[in-house]
């Protein structure tokens, strides 16, 4: 196996390269066997209203699996919302790291690049280790780590849609400019879909649905974790150059 | 007095503190946020905090999500 350095968020070491979302599973016992067949070590959760009567069954199954939690602000439409949501995020959940996410609008779910700059700023001042969601913009995307961010988020495709990376040259254009993580977030849809990601130099891949909603999110698992080595040793190994014109690998005669 | 929870309006007595409404909500007390009329209240704080009529505390805990 090729020797290869770990992947350091904010100063925390992580050996894995899969993130996962734990929104969609039908219930806990599914997250449950599909978080420990993907070998992540972080994992998301969100931000709710608390129903007064029940506890989180989902907090407790993360701190059994001792799997380190990444809230997040889904939902909000706002650097404000997002600013008030992470100080409750890091009050709940004694952690100071934070997905930042702040959505335009229900139908695309896209990033709201000015709302989240202007929040990434503000919880970098306030001591937050800030993983910003973003859209495939290599500007923004620079702009989101001169602010401060511990990790740049960009997207593949909008959130479920399971489309896959729709501009590879954009993800590229980010990784080779990069100065922090650059993680894959949201629109894989399957395995391909995230050893790509790797290829072009994502240091790790988030995903929620593509495992939770497949159709045994079990074995998806399995599958994101060995697309997300394969990608990676390919991206260290170093692939040969695309060609227009066949070359031959037999000797002339 | 009249406090709104989580956007439901329940009526207190004058002078209950954020704590005393926690507990009369049982609330869980670990994996919780709570924020008054828009503040995070840390939970050193909450014993101290003296509701008003008209108050929006909001209480938030991690649920599933991407």
């Amino acid at each position: 196996m090729t020797s290869d350095d770990p992947l350091v968020i904010g100063g925390q070491k992580l050996d894995s390269r899969l993130i996962i979302g734990t929104g969609g599973a039908s219930n806990l016992a599914v997250l449950e066997r599909a978080l420990v067949e993907s070998g992540t070590e972080l994992t998301t959760v969100a931000m709710r209203r608390a129903d007064l009567e029940g506890g989180s069954g989902v907090l407790d199954l993360l701190r059994r699996l001792g799997i380190s939690l990444l809230p997040n602000t889904a939902g909000c439409r706002s650097a404000a919302e997002a600013v008030l949501t992470a100080r409750l995020a890091r009050e709940a959940l004694d952690t100071d790291w934070i997905k930042l996410e702040v959505h335009a609008d229900d139908r695309t779910l896209l990033p709201e690049p000015f709302e989240t700059l202007d929040a990434a700023e503000q919880l970098v001042a306030d001591g937050f280790t800030v993983l910003a969601y973003t859209n495939d913009d290599p500007v923004l995307a620079l702009r989101l780590e001169e602010a401060g961010c511990a990790a740049v988020m960009p997207l593949g495709a909008p959130i479920g849609t399971g489309l896959g990376i729709r501009n590879p040259h954009n993800i590229e254009l980010i990784t080779a400019r990069a100065g922090v993580p650059i993680v894959l977030d949201a629109g894989i849809g399957t395995a391909s879909d995230a050893a790509l990601a790797m290829e072009l130099g994502c240091d790790a891949v988030l995903l929620s649905t593509a495992v939770t909603r497949a159709e045994d999110p079990e074995r998806m698992a399995t599958a994101m974790r060995n697309a997300v080595d394969a990608g990676r040793l390919a991206r260290l190994a170093g692939r040969i150059p695309q060609r227009f014109w066949a070359q031959a690998s037999s000797p002339p005669r | 007095m009249d406090v709104e929870v989580n956007g439901e309006e329940r009526e207190f007595a004058d002078g209950t503190t954020l704590a005393q409404l926690l507990e009369q909500l049982g609330t869980a007390q670990r994996g919780v946020a709570v924020a008054v009329d828009g503040t995070v209240v840390t939970r050193s704080e909450w014993q101290d905090v003296v509701l008003t009529d008209g108050a929006k505390v909001e209480i938030l805990t991690a649920v599933q999500g991407g």
